[in-house]
């Protein structure tokens, strides 16, 4: 296990000061040209070198054919995409001039059967040796927004946020990084930890929990080889920072054969649900599910209780979230206080709910919605606020302004009126969430139907996170009840 | 797996006293003999009483109808006490009967200790004593179990309000509970030659949990 001990030599994977590619190709279509491509695409703010074996130019620049034609110390990180066989001399070539961490892309190693463990093994050896910090291989790369870094074989290139992304499997970091593209809440370091032959998925969490730019891990795990000093270490990680995690291949170890009704009932499964409740984890069962709640813990404050308040514009949104509130065991949907009834008596007609769900009914008038945002998150009794019903008016304004009737008619008016009220309901939900320093969660399915809504793209543009459904929004606050208690009761 | 032949089970007797030296409290019995002394003993601990054949060789004695519940008096726990002997098969190895005061309460709990290939030795706290694996509300914790692990696992039930104030009985003693969790933890931890212990049925007798049978496995060492 690496831990904190070496963070410079992180530094060096996550904000190289420069980065050599090895084995860049002029064809687009092979990992050499895309890991190039992707780097220099999205602006690189170091310096960027490209090894090619016959030298020329690859995407207008001059490649070395040599790693000894660049100057000692211009480079920390090295891409490797050259094949495995090549990788020892370039490696303690990269040494000599001041490299201090490679991410391996190549394959041909412990994926390839025996003797692809045997070079992996070497290629370990080979790296401790020279002092290189190794990330792979076999991986499909690292993402690093502070410094623009963009070294991977696949796309995206997420906007940059708090959520730092570590999976076993490459493909997983690409879901995550879509999703942190899609919905907004961004990414601050992401990695594919390929074979993860001597860095694996609790050490770069390790490094996230000291990181600056990371306020949540966000994981992907299968195979653990040692669940002991992965619990320990993941737990040292939870003490300071959340981390959610998707765990693969926990429904084909069924129960073992056991004798005992104890062994009987001890899956894969239900051993980790147990161990990820011990030590602090936020354990998801989807891939989407784990972004949602990583959004949730990068952008909002820890809830200090259970009790949640549901502001509904229109009745069923919020009947169901009332139900999904009270079917989780976390979470608590909090009797109507006397003080707060009396609060919204005074903003409604007399038809609204006077419940938890407070439902609106349509009530409202200009500053109705904005003002009770602000209200029921303040009142000391509610630890969270949900709510429903953001870009109903920006939605009508869409199908206006996309008509034939438009901009006559009045429309003109009225469209700018919708789409300034939408914007107004996600400013006070944002403005609320930091003022009373309690999550105020939005939900809507706009979020995925519509992300141009106005007041969808308001929530984006504040850096929220816009849910797509209700449930989803109450799913991410059980995680953060759930670690906000767990962390509460452990704190020294 | 591989060494499931070679494990061989505690008898019940000797299964529980490895749950006392960890401080796991177990329903007042004593081993008897013969048909008298099991009347004997029956009387120490009083009535009514179970009786059971006890042997290292016995892992399932319900379905080998090797248990008596219920006995109120003298005559009907030598009447158990010889049949019982009489069932004994050559491979149960030596055996004698088990005395045991018949426990009251209308909860029932298990609680285990399990080797995860993974993790090492973990503890398991479920719903519902022989009826548990159908019911399926159970969890984990690696060892150590620490107190707080013990109070969570509780929590963590689905039917955990069945721990609370329930017809007429109090509510599960957290101390007590947690004394089991946090010994059954222990036990998996320092003891690496027991590949498994099932505490089964763990009844909860005026808010304190009782171990009233208990089987503990030894792997090959």
């Amino acid at each position: 296990m690496i831990s904190v001990g070496e963070p410079d030599r992180f530094e060096a994977l996550f904000d190289p000061k420069g980065i050599l590619v090895a084995g860049v190709s002029s064809h687009p279509g092979k990992f050499g040209f895309v890991a190039a491509h992707n780097i220099l695409r999205f602006d690189y703010r170091g310096d960027v070198w490209l090894l090619n074996r016959d030298g020329g130019e690859i995407l207008g620049r001059e490649c070395v054919s040599d790693v000894a034609q660049i100057p000692d110390g211009a480079v920390d990180l090295v891409f490797v995409c050259t094949p495995a066989a090549a990788n020892p001399d370039l490696l303690r070539a990269c040494a000599a001039k001041g490299v201090r961490a490679a991410f391996v892309a190549s394959a041909g190693y412990v994926e390839a059967g025996e003797e692809g463990a045997a070079a992996q093994d070497e290629l370990v050896a080979l790296c401790d040796d020279l002092g290189i910090l190794l990330a792979g291989p076999n991986g499909q790369g690292v993402v690093s927004t502070p410094s623009s870094l963009c070294a991977q074989i696949v796309a995206p290139y997420p906007p940059r946020g708090g959520i730092g992304v570590v999976s076993q499997s490459g493909n997983f970091v690409s879901s995550w990084l879509n999703y942190a593209t899609h919905f907004g809440v961004g990414v601050s370091r992401a990695v594919s930890a390929g074979n993860s032959a001597s860095l694996s998925v609790p050490d770069y969490l390790q490094y996230f929990a000291h990181d600056p730019e990371t306020t949540v891990g966000l994981a992907y795990v299968e195979s653990i080889p040692d669940g002991r000093s992965f619990a320990e270490s993941v737990r040292s990680v939870t003490s300071h920072q959340p981390v959610v995690v998707v765990k693969g291949g926990t429904t084909g170890g069924g129960a073992k054969a056991a004798a005992s009704h104890t062994g009987a009932m001890a899956t894969d499964d239900t051993v980790f649900d147990g161990i990820a409740r011990q030590i602090g984890l936020s354990r998801a069962q989807t891939i989407e599910e784990a972004y949602e709640a990583a959004a949730a813990f990068a952008t909002l404050p820890l809830p200090t209780g259970p009790r949640v308040f549901v502001l509904s514009t229109a009745g069923g949104w919020g009947v169901i979230t009332a139900d999904a509130i009270t079917s989780a065991p976390e979470l608590e949907l909090m009797p109507l206080p006397d003080d707060l009834r009396v609060e919204l008596d005074a903003r409604l007609p007399p038809r609204w709910s006077r419940n938890n769900p407070a439902d609106l009914a349509g009530g409202e008038t200009r500053d109705t919605v904005p003002e009770l945002i602000d209200i029921v998150a303040g009142h000391p009794d509610v630890d969270a606020v949900l709510f429903v019903g953001l870009g109903i008016q920006a939605n009508q304004a869409s199908v206006e302004r996309s008509g034939a009737f438009y901009p006559e008619h009045g429309l003109e008016r009225i469209v700018e009126y919708h789409d300034r009220q939408d914007r107004r309901y996600a400013d006070a939900a944002v403005t609320a969430c930091e003022k009373h320093g309690k999550p105020v969660l939005v939900s809507t399915e706009l979020a995925v139907t519509q992300p141009g809504n106005a007041g969808v793209a308001r929530v984006r543009e504040l850096g929220h996170m816009c849910f797509p459904s209700t449930i989803s929004a109450v799913r991410a606050l059980r995680h953060m009840v759930r670690y906000a208690k767990w962390s509460a009761r452990r704190e020294p | 797996m591989a060494t499931q032949r070679s494990n061989r089970t505690l008898s019940e007797h000797e299964s529980k006293q490895l749950l006392t030296s960890y401080g796991i409290p177990v329903v007042e019995e004593a081993l008897a003999g013969d048909p008298d002394a099991a009347s004997h003993r029956a009387e120490e601990v009083g009535f009514p009483v179970a009786v059971k054949l006890c042997g290292s060789g016995i892992a399932h004695k319900t379905e080998r109808g090797l248990v008596r519940l219920g006995l109120g008096d003298s005559a009907a726990v030598r009447t158990a006490a010889r049949d019982l002997l009489g069932a004994a098969r050559p491979e149960d190895g030596e055996v004698s009967v088990l005395v045991s005061r018949m426990m009251r309460g209308s909860r029932e709990l298990i609680a285990g200790v399990t080797r995860d290939p993974t993790f090492g030795p973990c503890v398991m706290l479920g719903i519902g004593g022989v009826l548990a694996e159908v019911i399926g509300d159970f969890v984990f914790r690696m060892t150590p179990v620490s107190r707080l692990d013990a109070d969570e696992m509780a929590a963590d039930l689905r039917m955990h309000a069945l721990l609370g104030q329930f017809r007429g009985e109090p509510a599960v003693d957290s101390d007590a509970l947690g004394a089991v969790l946090c010994g059954l933890g222990a036990l998996g931890a320092e003891r690496a030659d027991v590949q498994a212990v099932d505490v089964n049925p763990l009844i909860v007798v005026d808010g304190r949990p009782v171990a009233v049978d208990a089987l503990v496995e030894l792997g090959a060492m």
